[in-house]
């Protein structure tokens, strides 16, 4: 195991507690997700594993070093690219990079090939010798993948790599970071609050809800684990839903209700033929409904089936400043892919 | 440990003199205070027992120490801005030690406020202001301004990292400056201090620094005076940088 977590518990001076007992484990050359909303306790999960932050307890390695035990040892093996990007905006992209690379002990012609092999790779040669606080925000996340490949680790950390990005911008990163794990057997965690950037990036993925894991498995099987189709009702009031639930749950093949304000969720083997029924059902007990959606599973449903609320309403409920955002990424995680 | 507080240095000095206005700008207020006060104050030597030949001369090493202190004060809002740009922990999860992160920081206030004193001693003598030691005391000065100066920006850190406001560095400045420096024998001679002013620049660092750098200015250079000053002021600003190396652990528990 390249990562290993066990346990792990952090509670912040005010009272926060942000890990309560979260524990992972990852295997060399695997790209792992972990997916949450805003305050899920992911990047405080990162800060541990990268030796920023120390646990109140628990355990954990990197790169078969302990991170408390051996902190220094753990920093040669691991790149990180945070949150917040951490550049010098008044150096040049091309000093970045090369300080960085001095702070790994790397020097002479060796760093300036790097330096110049990473430019070029992330398609900053041309920017190079600007400094950074002229760069677009693809730009600059480039530069921070880039600073975090310097010394070539053998772990990558990827806080919320691509938030902020403009779509176009996103995708090359993905396709960036694709690469880094299929050519160069990195082992990569990635927090994301992105729904569909899990779904396409990791190998594995765990879904963080209030500091710890509450599921983990690849992407294909948790969905898979989603029986049928998802059918979304979405009504013109809001229902009651210890009256409503049983309507539903009664149409022959409809398993899985949750009834969340205007809109009701439930899954079905064949959802296109339940729908019928549902309808009728619904029309039998006086409830006027505006749209049904039928789709395949997403995370979003997994999200929902096993938090218990959906994945843009926890992240809402914490982030008031996201809004905007949280709605786009349900909107991509919805979307139907298997 | 030494090369990474250079390579950590030297990204400082590089973003510094992509400035040099910056520099510059930092002098108005110290050539303010140098020429105000010069003048308002021109007839203090005449008081009994100031024994100086022209205000001025007494008044230079006042403003160096004084702008030492004013100007080293605001270095925590740059270890505010590279927390907050997220830097600071970048270099954090690198293997750099904690010790090169702070020497790098204390090293380069250090290096402007060198700058600063030696143009203000300059500008000093190109208004009048004579040293009778030739280069000696003016040497002397300028050391004993890096030694306060590394001495307040290590404090002005540890304030930025603990409590992360800017406000709380500008109060530092505001709560300190004026008390440190009118509590010492920066415009005023010691004699003519009320006891108890007196009984507090003794143990006033900024006090410290003048005493040594006015010890090397003398017309007859008063070595015990400036080596044992001068020590005190060595041994503050070593425990300060220690101290806020030290700081990091803090800051760590909060991130």
């Amino acid at each position: 195991m390249q990562i290993e977590a066990h346990d792990l518990v952090k509670t912040y001076p005010q009272g926060v507690r942000a890990l309560d007992g979260l524990s992972i484990s990852i295997p060399q050359a695997t790209v792992f997700g972990l997916l949450g909303p805003n305050g899920a306790g992911k990047s405080t999960a990162i800060k541990i594993l990268t030796t920023l932050a120390r646990p109140d307890s628990g355990r954990a390695t990197v790169a078969g070093h302990d991170v408390l035990a051996h902190p220094d040892r753990v920093r040669r093996a691991i790149g990180v690219v945070a949150q917040r990007s951490g550049t010098d905006p008044m150096a040049t992209g091309r000093d970045n990079l090369t300080l960085q690379g001095r702070l790994y002990g790397l020097g002479g012609t060796d760093l300036k090939h790097r330096v110049a092999e990473l430019l070029e790779r992330f398609d900053l040669t041309d920017a190079a010798d600007r400094p950074v606080r002229t760069f677009s925000g693809g730009m600059q996340r480039r530069l921070d993948v880039a600073l975090g490949l310097v010394h070539a680790p053998a772990v990558l950390f990827l806080d919320e790599p691509t938030t902020g990005l403009d779509p176009e911008a996103r995708t090359a990163l993905w396709a960036e970071i694709e690469r880094l794990s299929a050519d160069e057997r990195l082992t990569i965690l990635l927090t994301t609050h992105y729904l569909e950037e899990a779904d396409r990036l990791a190998d594995r993925l765990a879904i963080v809800d209030r500091g710890r894991v509450v599921v983990e498995g690849t992407p294909d099987v948790l969905k898979g684990e989603l029986r049928g189709d998802a059918v979304h009702v979405e009504l013109r009031s809001t229902a009651n839903e210890g009256a409503l639930r049983p309507v539903i749950g009664g149409v022959p093949g409809i398993v899985d209700v949750t009834v969340d304000g205007r809109r009701v969720s439930a899954r079905a083997d064949d959802g296109a033929a339940a729908v019928p029924g549902i309808l009728a059902a619904l029309d039998r007990a006086g409830v006027a409904v505006a749209t049904v959606t039928v789709a395949r599973p997403s995370l979003d449903d997994v999200y929902l089936r096993h938090v218990g609320r959906r994945f843009a309403d926890a992240d809402r409920a914490i982030s008031h400043t996201d809004d905007s955002d949280a709605d786009t990424l349900v909107g991509a995680g919805t979307g139907g892919h298997r | 440990m030494i090369a990474q507080t250079w390579w950590m240095t030297h990204r400082q000095l590089k973003a510094l003199l992509r400035q040099p206005a910056v520099l510059v700008i930092t002098l108005v207020q110290p050539i303010v205070w140098l020429f105000l006060f010069g003048n308002l104050f021109r007839h203090i030597i005449e008081l009994p027992g100031f024994g100086s030949g022209s205000y001025l001369d007494y008044l230079v090493p006042g403003v160096v120490v004084m702008n030492a202190v004013s100007s080293s004060m605001w270095s925590g809002m740059g270890v505010i801005d590279e927390i907050d740009r997220g830097t600071l922990n970048r270099f954090l999860t690198t293997p750099v030690s904690r010790g090169a992160i702070m020497n790098a920081n204390v090293i380069v206030q250090a290096v402007s406020v060198a700058f600063q004193s030696v143009m203000i001693v300059l500008l000093g003598w190109a208004a009048g202001a004579r040293f009778p030691n030739g280069a000696a005391g003016p040497v002397a000065l300028v050391v004993a301004s890096i030694l306060l100066g590394t001495t307040f920006s290590a404090l002005s850190n540890v304030m930025g990292m603990t409590l992360r406001q800017r406000e709380s560095i500008i109060g530092l400045s505001i709560f300190l400056l004026l008390p440190l420096t009118f509590l010492s024998t920066a415009f005023m001679a010691r004699s003519l201090m009320p006891g108890w002013m007196q009984a507090i620049a003794s143990v006033n660092p900024v006090n410290w620094a003048l005493e040594s750098a006015r010890g090397a200015l003398a017309a007859s250079v008063d070595w015990g005076t400036m080596l044992v000053h001068g020590s005190w002021l060595l041994v503050l600003a070593a425990a300060l940088v220690w101290f806020a190396t030290r700081t990091f652990r803090t800051y760590q528990r909060t991130v």
